[in-house]
């Protein structure tokens, strides 16, 4: 375990600097630097502005520096938003995504297992197929066509709820939905499949003629098991809270890290586009070692060779 | 001999007609009736069973038809600007349009519609579904190629090869992929334009489109790993079995082995995969139109056409429909087939 373990973190290791690297000299070779989209700055502006971010100088020193100073956990400033550090707009932009993100992958979970477990016990008949049927349309709907369905039936038509910002509890509401619709359609899936699998096995049916109440069957024998799948989704299920959030936040004007690493890059903000890309590819590669740890600490059976 | 005598039970004598040959309806009896049924059209035969399957072949039959051959008959072009005819409704004809009708001209319904710039939204529509449909297939088609190509070296040399050559997936599968397709999405765009205007050999670039080839070679880049970890897994168990042996005792190249004798054993599996990476691909190139990296105007994508819609939600709340159903089923259809012809290809692969 121990091996295995470190054998990751080192992977982890050398995948982050190489997202790093190429992000870093990918986003040199576009051309227009961050200053070109404004209103046309004299030479002399430009050139001083360069100097001041130390962009005049040569690809290799720039990068020597970026990362000398990345090690020491110096993001720098914000080019584009004067007077801001990284971090600190990483720090107030992860609050709002993850507050988002976490309610959705919350409800996702909370709706998709009993689901699920709910159409497995009703094994073809009606609730079974109308469960079936609405996870599999759901799988194949984009976020940003349920996040604009949304917008449409909710603000629109009905003018209940608002579309931007993020103030108040109804702010929420349509941003957790429109996020959370996809993985709870792929949850209740997952765990209709393997809980059908399990409730098939030896020891459930000895559970059942030992006298157990059923109750006590599915939460303490079936569920367990069919459970592991649902936790190795967890990690893809991160990611994809984030791509979905790189949508859902711009269509909603969420102030979140995925609508700021959009605009980043569209904008060239260099520091800010390799600080968001260190920070969720960080984020990304940690959930899913956590999920592997996890995943070994549920099912013991499982060996890494 | 009398030949009504009652037959002794215990006699050893032996029977004449016992030894008279077969009549041929009777030799016919013996024929086993069932036919031998190899791998193909046991896996068809399967899959014809499958309704649900079917009726998604049939709907990407039709997908197929509506953005490959309607648009050639069709009598509007996607970037063709109708003046006067901005901002239709569904089956609404322009007052122009209208006068025209009454000389006597026969016009062309525009069937969901015009948008801002009087493009008729029907043919973009049939337009951005072509873009959906090729992306999805040329990419997986490129995932195919190169994932089999690695997973079949890594796996039939094995060794330190193997091990490297999986080590450098590992690395490639840790990678988060939107991150980086997004950036190099965004970052590809100038040095093809470059490449395109500069080098006539690359003047091809421009004809499909920059932000296309983008994606196929992002697709290309970063999804191939998963292809490679499956292909390799099956080489893996495949190259132990005797008939490699044999074909190796007979002198065949490695090559062959690899080509005619291993991949030919894991295609179901190859098929079910590159068909379930279908609509993944067209997922993701929907998104990323839709957050305006993807296909470069006035190409239409279906992801492009709804982000444009929401501008106008209040008014046209109509314009989001048809592109939001269209990708809708086309994944829809894409992975239910997928999953069809996962159970009668390769059953074992599905959990």
């Amino acid at each position: 375990m121990a091996r295995y373990l470190l054998k990751k973190i080192l992977v982890s290791l050398v995948t982050l600097w190489l997202v790093a690297s190429a992000t870093f000299l990918l986003m040199h070779m576009v051309p227009g630097g961050p200053f070109l989209a404004e209103k046309s700055p004299s030479e002399a502006t430009l050139k001083a502005l360069n100097e001041k971010y130390g962009l005049d100088q040569p690809l290799s020193i720039q990068y020597k520096n970026y990362f000398a100073k990345l090690l020491k956990g110096d993001m720098g400033p914000s080019i584009k938003q004067r007077g801001r550090e990284v971090d600190d707009i990483i720090k107030t932009g992860f609050k709002v995504s993850a507050r988002v993100g976490g309610l959705s992958i919350l409800l996702a979970v909370i709706l998709g297992v009993p689901l699920g477990s709910f159409a497995a016990l009703n094994r073809g008949k009606w609730p079974d197929s109308l469960i079936l049927l609405i996870s599999t349309t759901g799988i194949a709907v984009p976020s940003f066509v349920v996040s604009t369905v949304l917008m449409m039936i909710f603000s629109v038509k009905l003018d209940l709820l608002p579309t931007y910002g993020l103030t108040t509890w109804k702010h929420y509401i349509m941003p957790v939905m429109s996020l959370a619709f996809y993985p709870t359609a792929y949850i209740s899936r997952l765990t209709r499949s393997s809980m059908l699998e399990v409730l098939g096995q030896d020891y459930i049916r000895t559970a059942k003629a030992k006298g157990l109440p059923m109750y006590k069957v599915l939460f303490k024998h079936a569920l367990r098991n069919a459970i592991l799948p649902v936790v190795t989704y967890l990690g893809p299920l991160l990611a994809y809270t984030l791509t979905g959030s790189f949508v859902v936040e711009r269509i909603f004007t969420v102030p979140g890290l995925g609508n700021f690493f959009i605009s980043s890059i569209l904008n060239r903000d260099y520091t800010m586009i390799m600080g968001t890309t260190i920070f969720l590819a960080t984020l990304i590669i940690i959930m899913n070692l956590v999920v592997d740890i996890v995943y070994k600490l549920v099912d013991p059976r499982i060996s890494y060779n | 001999m009398d030949m009504n005598r009652k037959p002794n039970k215990l006699s050893l004598q032996l029977d004449v007609s016992d030894f008279i040959p077969a009549r041929e309806d009777e030799k016919q009896s013996l024929v086993i009736m069932r036919d031998s049924v190899g791998f193909w059209r046991n896996g068809f035969s399967r899959l014809a069973k499958n309704k649900i399957a079917m009726v998604s072949l049939f709907v990407i039959m039709l997908t197929l038809i509506f953005s490959f051959i309607m648009p050639i008959f069709y009598p509007y072009s996607y970037e063709q600007q109708i003046r006067g005819s901005e901002n239709l409704a569904p089956m609404q004809y322009s007052q122009a349009e209208l006068n025209r009708k009454e000389e006597g001209e026969k016009i062309f319904p525009h069937i969901l519609g015009t948008d801002a710039l009087g493009r008729d939204t029907t043919v973009r529509l049939m337009m951005g579904s072509r873009i959906s449909l090729s992306v999805g297939i040329i990419a997986s088609f490129l995932v195919l190629l190169i994932g089999s190509t690695y997973g079949a070296v890594s796996g039939f040399v094995g060794g330190k090869l193997d091990i490297v050559m999986m080590q450098f997936v590992d690395i490639i599968y840790a990678i988060p992929d939107i991150l980086i397709i997004i950036i190099l999405m965004v970052t590809l765009k100038y040095p093809l334009q470059k490449l395109a205007a500069t080098v006539p050999f690359f003047a091809w670039i421009n004809v499909i489109g920059v932000g296309l080839i983008c994606i196929f070679i992002v697709f290309s880049l970063l999804y191939w790993v998963g292809m490679a970890r499956i292909v390799r897994s099956q080489i893996l168990s495949l190259k132990e079995q005797e008939f490699v042996t044999a074909a190796r005792a007979l002198g065949a190249k490695n090559s062959r082995i690899i080509g005619k004798h291993l991949l030919t054993n894991a295609i179901g599996t190859l098929i079910v995969t590159t068909t379930l990476q279908i609509p993944s691909a067209i997922f993701t190139e929907s998104f990323l139109s839709f957050i305006g990296i993807g296909v470069s105007a006035p190409m239409p994508s279906l992801g492009s056409m709804a982000s444009s819609a929401i501008g106008g939600l209040t008014s046209y709340p109509y314009r989001l429909f048809a592109p939001a159903v269209m990708i809708s089923i086309i994944i829809l259809s894409f992975n239910l087939f997928g999953d069809g012809l996962r159970d009668a290809f390769d059953p074992k692969l599905k959990n």
